[in-house]
């Protein structure tokens, strides 16, 4: 059984945590900074960091466009806090040039500037019954959903603080700043039945790829 | 809801780590920089190659100039206050700046004592010359460290010794034995618990830039290169003959500081980078590094 191929954007912020969180899970991670370092990867997680920066860098360096295009024919990613931002349709009141990998409007800083930054236990249904501790720094809010997203969690007050559409996720939060993996063993699990799934279905033509356990 | 906490405050430092960090006087300035990818900004009346030139008290920066560049980008800004002066501090949170610069580049207000930066809400950076240095800023409750250097020269080769002594202190501390720790732990000047907890984790407990004399994009790599998270440019960016240009091409070396290639292309075309200073020339009194406790 090979070990998944996961990829983390690396051009700006807290990328080495994703990493760690990755390799102590048994996955491949790899720092993902150009086009071409996207091949082979079973799924890519885009960090937290300066939304701007990230944005800029993955325009400059073509990343955009390469991200897009594999979203569009499935490839799952995970994008926390800054991630997020950069994977919604729409952002604040600006035309996002984003990702587009998942139909929502999100608000940037929404809780107000570093001050306002905190810690709150939140309950994520989809990683069972214990509470997961949310770290959130200058964190955003989905605003409003599209059709097709799943609301994963949300805060006590009721706002939106972790989607799903397909195999694209989005969270407000850190859950790399935490010793807590069962985020990181979530993606891996959806990834693993996708891929178990693909490779059963006919669609699949390569004759290796068919049966293949992962 | 828990707020102001030492894991939202370093938190905080990790968003910004392979990032820039400019300083800037004018909205219009906060502007360029973010539109170069600056993952931050650091909000100030003067850049420190104009405090030195204008001598006299440096004091923290007025809030009208601080606010306009809050309202301006939307990435972090930051501000500097004097070393020791926890009013102006206190006046910087409530002005809602994202981090305070508890700075050696302003004129010190207190000869003995660092402020007690775990009464606030905000986060602080401190400077650093060395492991010792890093250590008791990091236990008066600085979230994240940066080398000192020597700010407002363009001239790397202070911030070099700096991050070249703290790494080397880093790796030293890392292969002592726990009988040695103490002892280390009075020789460096450092609380305890810190030394043991960089003896065994082999890293900083925060995450430390480096600071003071960066000025071109290979000065920015180098730091990358010797160990540093991330970069501020105080003097280099809006110093330089084509600000704009000069941002762009740091942001981008430090994105790829490992990569020469990319920072040959960025170095292209320029112009000059800012005028810098010998530091032999300096006088002792014009030394800002010393200034810290």
């Amino acid at each position: 059984m090979s070990a998944m191929r996961i990829g983390v954007l690396a051009l700006q912020g807290a990328f080495r945590e994703h990493i760690q969180a990755l390799v102590r899970l048994g996955a491949d991670a790899v720092e993902v900074r150009r086009p071409r370092d996207l091949d082979g990867l079973d799924g890519l997680i885009i960090p937290g960091g300066e939304s701007t920066t990230i944005r800029l860098l993955m325009a400059e360096y073509g990343l955009d466009d390469a991200i897009r295009e594999r979203i569009g024919s499935g490839f799952p990613v995970v994008g926390t806090c800054a991630g997020m931002i950069v994977l919604a349709k729409h952002v604040d009141d600006e035309a996002s040039p984003g990702l587009n990998g998942l139909d929502v409007q999100v608000h940037r800083n929404a809780f107000g500037r570093q001050v306002d930054s905190f810690e709150e236990d939140i309950a994520i249904p989809a990683l069972g019954d214990t509470l997961f501790h949310g770290v959130f720094i200058r964190a955003p809010i989905v605003e409003s959903v599209g059709p097709g997203v799943e609301v994963l969690a949300k805060l006590p007050d009721g706002r939106i603080v972790a989607v799903r559409q397909g195999s694209v996720i989005g969270v407000s939060f850190h859950p790399e700043l935490t010793d807590d993996d069962r985020f990181h063993r979530l993606f891996l699990s959806l990834i693993a039945a996708r891929e178990t799934t693909a490779s059963t279905t006919p669609v699949c033509s390569s004759p290796t790829a068919v049966g293949e356990v992962r | 809801m828990e707020r102001g906490t030492f894991t939202v405050k370093s938190g905080h430092a990790e968003m910004l780590k392979g990032g820039v960090i400019m300083d800037v006087v004018t909205a219009e300035q906060a502007r360029i920089a973010e539109e170069a990818g600056a993952c931050a900004v650091m909000a100030l009346e003067r850049v420190p190659s104009d405090i030195r030139a204008a001598g006299g008290v440096a004091r923290m920066a007025d809030p009208t100039i601080v606010e306009a560049i809050m309202q301006t980008v939307t990435i972090p800004v930051m501000a500097k206050c004097r070393i020791g002066h926890l009013v102006e501090a206190q006046v910087l949170q409530a002005l809602g700046v994202d981090y305070i610069d508890e700075s050696e580049v302003l004129t010190p207000a207190d000869d003995r004592y660092h402020i007690n930066k775990r009464e606030f809400t905000v986060p602080f950076v401190c400077g650093a010359r060395d492991l010792g240095e890093a250590l008791r800023r990091i236990g008066e409750g600085a979230a994240m460290i940066r080398t000192k250097g020597e700010a407002g020269t363009g001239n790397i080769v202070e911030a070099t010794r700096h991050i070249r002594t703290l790494m080397a202190q880093i790796r030293g501390l890392h292969s002592m034995s726990e009988d040695e720790l103490m002892a280390e732990a009075k020789a460096l000047g450092a609380p305890y618990e810190l030394v043991r907890d960089v003896a065994r984790t082999g890293k900083l407990p925060v995450v430390h830039f480096a600071a003071g004399g960066v000025a071109t994009p290979s000065d920015a790599a180098l730091m990358m290169q010797l160990g540093s998270e991330g970069v501020f440019v105080g003097s280099g960016v809006f110093k330089s003959q084509d600000p704009p240009a000069m941002a762009r091409a740091i942001v981008r070396a430090v994105t790829s500081y490992n990569v020469p290639g990319e920072i040959l292309k960025v170095s292209r075309g320029l112009g000059e980078a800012m005028r810098g200073i010998e530091i032999g020339t300096l006088r002792p009194e014009e030394i800002l590094a010393t200034r810290g406790w």
